[in-house]
């Protein structure tokens, strides 16, 4: 790519930042530049937002209608999915899914309420409601 | 030692290390810590799900250029990892005190000077803390145009994020830096290494068997779900572009790597040519961003055997370059 051709699209998803991208003179030295953004990569960082966007308001509806324990919104509220879930507090993604419940996760030990809270930033009153709003 | 200088990078243990080794009086530009740590690669790995997609990488696997820098050129690094949270954050201000600037691995996630639009939980992220303001750490991020600072409690939390790559409080510094290091041995050595890895590999997953594995499986997506096809053709431009390639998935960063080689070796046609090459690689994989963005955008059916015959061309012109790079002696 040419230096003139690399793109500025001021993409919503750098979120202001810039970026170093390598690009030719005429001569072919390459150099580096700095780029508002790309409306490509724009398109496909979108993608992955919108779906994470997504989940997180199916879980709150879920959440909300009784059908799943808080514990389920706030897993998708911070990016998360069972697996970086159960990485994150080595817990099984069985055991997990248990305490989606919201039976299960209302008769929660403290203990295994304290590995979810550290994971997730949450404190032990606040992983136990929704919030009220939904967030954004 | 002197003042430290921000510097902006494309990718962030190529950036840290560069800067790193700039610091300690070793000017060494981000492509050709590229390029010396043969850190160029491909991988499809297909039964490995981040985020519900398959992974898809660009590079070597992370901590590869760290380890590889010090190997070839003979630097001594110390890489330190933590059990617990309090002797990781007590060693960084001690480091620091110590007017060290100390190299760190971290969640992406938790960081909390990343806009929330590219927040995602990566656990093998890489930044430089060149010093501290009370409780703000004063953070060189190359993947950022400017230095930025870091609560205690944020850069605490991302360095000791768990998970898959988890960093465990991973701290590094060199410790011996040679002031003069001959690169043309270590030049040679490495694109051999990296042209005959890409050519030849064994693997089916990874170098160019790894882009033809995956453009043999572009064309099966008819069968899924519309959304998934999208999202699976989504993940593969974003492990390309968005994090901190340098533009066509390190393939400009590669070609710029070629470039100064050239330079070194009085101009060497074979290199400089390859150069060439690798930049009309680069553009190619930037099309085929280009297309799949606009299937993504599209309400028409997504032509799965046109995406796959791109991505099958791209690796024969790949081959082309790793073939010429093969010529150099």
């Amino acid at each position: 790519m040419k230096i003139k051709n690399v793109p500025q699209d001021n993409s919503s998803t750098y979120g202001k930042m810039k970026k170093a991208i390598y690009a030719s003179l005429e001569d072919g030295t390459i150099k580096s530049i700095s780029s508002s953004g790309w409306e490509v990569e724009e398109v496909v960082t979108r993608q992955a937002i919108d779906e994470l966007e997504e989940n997180k308001k199916e879980a709150y509806a879920k959440v909300k209608s009784g059908e799943k324990s808080p514990l389920y919104f706030y897993m998708y509220e911070l990016r998360m999915d069972l697996a970086v879930l159960s990485q994150s507090t080595g817990f099984f993604k069985w055991s997990i899914k248990r305490d989606f419940k919201p039976e299960v996760f209302a008769k929660i030990s403290k203990k295994r309420l304290l590995v979810y809270c550290d994971v997730l930033g949450k404190t032990l009153e606040e992983i136990k409601t929704l919030p009220k709003v939904e967030n954004e | 030692m002197s003042e430290f200088e921000h510097r902006h990078y494309a990718h962030c243990e190529s950036g840290v290390m560069s800067s790193m080794l700039r610091y300690s009086g070793l000017d060494i530009s981000e492509p050709m810590i590229f390029g010396l740590s043969n850190a160029l690669n491909f991988a499809y790995i297909p039964f490995v799900k981040i985020g519900g997609m398959p992974l898809v990488s660009y590079r070597s696997i992370p901590k590869s250029i760290i380890k590889n820098i010090q190997k070839n050129l003979k630097i001594q690094m110390k890489l330190e990892t933590f059990s617990s949270k309090k002797k990781g954050e007590e060693r960084l201000d001690e480091l620091l005190s110590e007017g060290r600037v100390v190299g760190a691995q971290s969640s992406v996630y938790w960081l909390e000077y990343f806009p929330p639009e590219i927040s995602f939980h990566f656990n093998a992220h890489n930044l430089l803390v060149y010093g501290r303001d009370e409780d703000e750490y004063l953070i060189s991020d190359p993947v950022f145009d400017k230095s930025v600072r870091c609560g205690r409690k944020s850069l605490l939390k991302a360095r000791f994020a768990k998970g898959m790559m988890a960093p465990k409080g991973l701290l590094y510094y060199p410790v011996f830096v040679p002031k003069e290091i001959d690169l043309k041995p270590i030049i040679k050595k490495n694109i051999k290494k990296v042209s005959k890895y890409m050519l030849k590999t064994p693997v089916p997953i990874a170098g160019l068997r790894g882009i033809r594995y995956l453009a043999k499986s572009i064309p099966k997506l008819k069968y899924k779900e519309k959304k998934y096809a999208k999202l699976f053709l989504g993940n593969i431009v974003r492990m390309q572009e968005e994090i901190g390639t340098g533009g066509a998935g390190f393939r400009f960063m590669y070609a710029s790597f070629l470039e100064e080689a050239s330079e070194l070796f009085e101009n060497d046609k074979i290199l400089k040519d390859a150069s060439s090459l690798m930049l009309e690689v680069g553009d190619k994989w930037r099309n085929f961003a280009l297309v799949i963005a606009k299937a993504i955008k599209s309400k028409e059916d997504i032509d799965y055997k046109g995406i796959s015959e791109m991505l099958k061309s791209i690796s024969e012109d790949e081959a082309r370059v790793y073939k010429k790079l093969l010529e150099f002696k």
